[in-house]
């Protein structure tokens, strides 16, 4: 299983092993990183899954469709260029290590 | 601050309760009871993903097994409270424990309605509400692509459509009979209900509106073999799925003298008619600042429900008065509704509905009210944020692609 690092806006590190398929959003709420809220359960519906991807794995992450973009714009903290839901990332091998960092709110 | 709060109900609203409580740092004790077997779970992937067996049981659940334990919340699975002592602040449970409380929250949520028709109790007839009805729902599926039985869905709502869309994609012939003259008839305009039936229509679902049942006819084993309409004619089924509504499960409430009406009536801040007891989620219904009465089934409103009655318990006003959205997913196409068209008096189309994405616009009396969206991010979320601003397009604006209503955010601009 891949272990994927969640670092919270305070700094705290948690490192998690994710089965294979997962969202990113099921392995923090799964594993109580406090900084992911996933409220829609993953539909890509509320945007409370907002993270920033590691520079170095943005290339290994399938890129965002179009709904995810879109859901982007009304994240609650600021918007970057590495910015995701987690909720639309699956845990997969090639993402083995990945850090995510978690902004300080998601409402 | 301490104390002891109870929350009956382990549902999305009780568990929103519960670690609202723990984040605003809460030291009492925090008791979620729940009836079902397991812990809080995500409810909306029961129609879609999990029904088509596309996830896990961890993925379905909203937290890991000791998460929370280690919030100290006391998670009391397969507990049915029975009662409730308003006098001595007490709970029963139905193993006769009696949990002291001084603070409850009923977030005991809603039960599909059944129908009342002969027939309707027998085996193969289910309804779509917990993780246990989703399961023999998915037996029965397969039962029905192994012998080539049709699924009948009876009600055209969402549960009953998005069901219909996971039974097709499984290859599972699929009929829709809805009582109404259209789809999804109180809450989508005209335009929107064609589109979906026109939608499940080119998925290969035979929908028959304006229908009206009889009885549901069964085989030697008691299982439902058909559904017969009013005029006679019967449809055959292998299996069959009730979907006409919920109701607020709002009797143990009711019970203990709390003040209901279609569901426990509480205000913005859950606050209901005993002020150490609070109410979230489907089970409530919101007093409206003009007096009439409004109950949401759905994620956003069990969510901040559970979070206002929290706040009030702590002793703080966190009012939810947010523009209500909801979502549906069907086949490839995502629904969302911003606001509420009801009663809305003129609907304008913004984009094309022949092609992938547009919006139905709401208005009443000239005000924005609603905006219905299909597979059009952008724009319900341009809603949201308007609704919330109380700010209105014109009519004309929201119909033309080409105006950014953002700018009306900009500006300010209201009518």
């Amino acid at each position: 299983m891949p272990h994927i690092t969640y670092v919270e806006a305070s700094g705290q590190s948690t490192t998690v092993n994710i089965p294979e398929g997962w969202s990113l959003m099921q392995g923090a709420t799964t594993n109580g990183v406090e900084g992911i809220l996933g409220e829609c359960g993953g539909s890509c519906a509320c945007a409370t899954c907002h993270c920033y991807v590691a520079e170095d794995y943005l290339a290994k992450v399938l890129p965002a469709s179009d709904t995810e973009l879109a859901m982007l714009d009304n994240v609650a903290a600021e918007r970057r260029p590495n910015s995701r839901l987690a909720c639309q990332i699956k845990a997969n091998t090639a993402l083995d290590g990945l850090v995510v960092h978690l902004p300080a709110t998601q409402e | 601050m301490t104390g002891s709060i109870v929350i009956i109900g382990a549902g999305l609203a009780g568990l929103q309760t519960a670690e609202a409580l723990r984040a605003g740092g809460f030291g009492g004790s925090v008791t979620l009871v729940g009836d079902e077997a397991t812990g809080p779970y995500h409810r909306p992937p029961l129609s879609k993903a999990w029904l088509a067996g596309e996830m896990d049981a961890g993925q379905l659940a909203m937290r890991g097994p000791d998460m929370l334990a280690r919030k100290q919340i006391d998670l009391r699975t397969h507990t049915r409270a029975t009662g409730i002592d308003r006098s001595s602040q007490t709970v029963t449970l139905a193993d006769g424990t009696r949990l002291p409380y001084t603070g409850l929250v009923l977030a005991t949520g809603s039960r599909p309605r059944l129908l009342s028709v002969p027939g309707a109790s027998a085996q193969g007839v289910l309804a779509l509400r917990t993780r246990d009805d989703a399961d023999q729902l998915a037996a029965g599926l397969s039962r029905c692509a192994e012998q080539g039985k049709p699924l009948v869905v009876i009600g055209g709502g969402f549960i009953g459509l998005e069901v219909a869309a996971t039974a097709r994609k499984k290859g599972i012939a699929v009929t829709v009979l809805e009582a109404a003259p259209r789809l999804l008839g109180r809450v989508l305009a005209p335009a929107l209900s064609d589109w979906y039936a026109n939608l499940h229509r080119s998925h290969g679902v035979e929908l028959l509106l304006n229908t009206q049942i009889s009885q549901l006819t069964t085989d030697a084993d008691g299982w439902v073999n058909g559904v017969q309409q009013a005029d006679g004619t019967r449809i055959p089924a292998g299996l069959v799925l009730v979907g006409i509504g919920a109701q607020a499960n709002d009797e143990l409430a009711a019970e203990a003298g709390i003040a209901c009406d279609r569901g426990i009536v509480v205000d913005d801040c859950g606050r209901t008619s005993d002020p150490v007891i609070f109410a979230a989620g489907d089970c409530a219904v919101r007093r409206l600042a003009d007096g009439t009465l409004l109950r949401l089934e759905s994620v956003q409103n069990a969510t901040e429900q559970g979070k206002s009655a929290a706040a009030a318990l702590l002793g703080q006003a966190r009012p939810f008065t947010a523009t209500a959205w909801f979502w549906s997913d069907q086949y490839d196409k995502k629904l969302q509704m911003a606001g509420l068209s009801t009663g809305a008096d003129q609907c304008v189309l913004r984009g094309d509905m022949a092609a992938n994405g547009f919006s139905m616009v709401h208005f009443k009396a000239g005000k924005l009210v609603a905006v219905d969206s299909i597979n059009a991010v952008k724009d319900h979320l341009q809603a949201r944020k308007l609704l919330d601003a109380g700010v209105s397009p014109t009519p004309e604006q929201a119909a033309d692609t080409a105006f950014d209503l953002a700018t009306l955010l900009q500006h300010g601009k209201t009518v």
